[in-house]
């Protein structure tokens, strides 16, 4: 896992949630292409932070992880997506349901409603492998249990002693304990592995959750050679 | 590699489609030419790689977009969707094809 910031040229601003492609040439033509999330919060900063996870055998992350240098310029493209995106003008409760670097975008949210001293109520339910794998630990324990925004982790893979977090797979009986109820409206976001968004996602509609209310973004391994 | 059966989404499609829109692609609301379901194009099931994308109906499965991307050339082929609407749903929406009649 590795954070990196970008300094971009023409940047137009971006809005939370979004993200970019980076596309990797090679000297003799070869190209590789993958999308990453935007960690950094919403706005015009031409500054753009992205948080990468090292996928194995993967032709973008190994490099970006282990071979980028400060100074480095890579060809990025962006800002791209508008469906998976929130705005703090929005009043309605802001549920956020991360798994694993799906947090990343929902980062980008948090950030930008912290930023834009947004008072609109938000839960971040995050399940990670174990301590080690969470990302952002220090900076939302920072964050939580203050101004409206509760965090709730959840290790699917052993936790340490004395762990006050919850130890399953993210639940029907953990978004109902966890979540908005449907009543209050909330706006749900959920990124991860394509199984876990689509087990939360029809979870969250058992729940009594409107379809259209939950919006998604599936993570994993993408993009092609040629 | 799995990159050839992962399935995401259409927010994964959003980079290549913006070649082709001057609009932001993943709002754009397709209706499957198969099954009449609309669905936002963002949520819809998306296969393949970067360069060669399959965009699949969520309710039945029929493929919607294909896009293909060679080199500097880009190709789209829409013909599993039966309408792509972009904006607010018209006030009625049979008003929307009376004009057609």
């Amino acid at each position: 896992m590795r954070s990196v910031t970008f300094e971009t040229t023409a940047w137009p601003g971006h809005t939370a949630g979004q993200h970019v492609d980076i596309r990797l040439t090679a000297d003799n033509g070869y190209q590789a292409q993958r999308s990453y999330s935007i960690a950094s919060p919403a706005g015009r900063a031409p500054r753009v932070e992205l948080t990468v996870e090292c996928v194995s055998g993967g032709e973008v992350s190994p490099f970006l992880i282990e071979e980028l240098r400060a100074g480095d310029t890579i060809e990025l493209r962006g800002p791209i997506g508008g469906y998976f995106t929130w705005n703090p003008g929005i009043s309605s409760p802001l549920m956020l349901i991360a798994g694993g670097s799906g947090v990343v975008p929902l980062m980008s949210m948090l950030r930008t409603r912290s930023q834009a001293g947004s008072k609109v109520p938000a839960k971040l339910l995050y399940s990670a492998r174990s301590v080690e794998d969470i990302i952002y630990r220090g900076e939302l324990e920072l964050a939580a249990n203050r101004d409206g925004f509760d965090l709730v982790h959840t290790l699917t893979r052993g936790a340490p002693a004395g762990w006050k977090g919850q130890t399953r797979r993210v639940d029907r009986d953990m978004l109902a304990q966890y979540g908005f109820q449907p009543a209050e409206e909330p706006q749900i976001f959920v990124c991860g592995p394509t199984s876990f968004v689509e087990t939360v996602a029809d979870q969250l509609v058992t729940l009594g959750h409107g379809e259209s209310a939950i919006k998604t973004e599936r993570f994993g391994p993408t993009g092609d050679k040629r | 590699m799995t990159d050839e059966v992962a399935r995401l989404d259409g927010n994964a499609a959003a980079g290549t489609l913006g070649r082709f829109c001057a609009f932001e692609a993943t709002n754009l609301r397709v209706t499957c030419a198969s099954c009449g379901a609309e669905t936002v194009l963002g949520r819809l099931h998306l296969y393949g790689g970067s360069r060669a994308m399959i965009l699949r109906c969520i309710r039945c499965g029929e493929v919607n977009l294909r896009l293909l991307e060679v080199g500097p050339s880009l190709r789209l082929d829409f013909r599993g969707a039966a309408l792509l609407a972009l904006g607010p749903e018209p006030a009625t929406a049979a008003g929307a094809f009376a004009l057609e009649e």
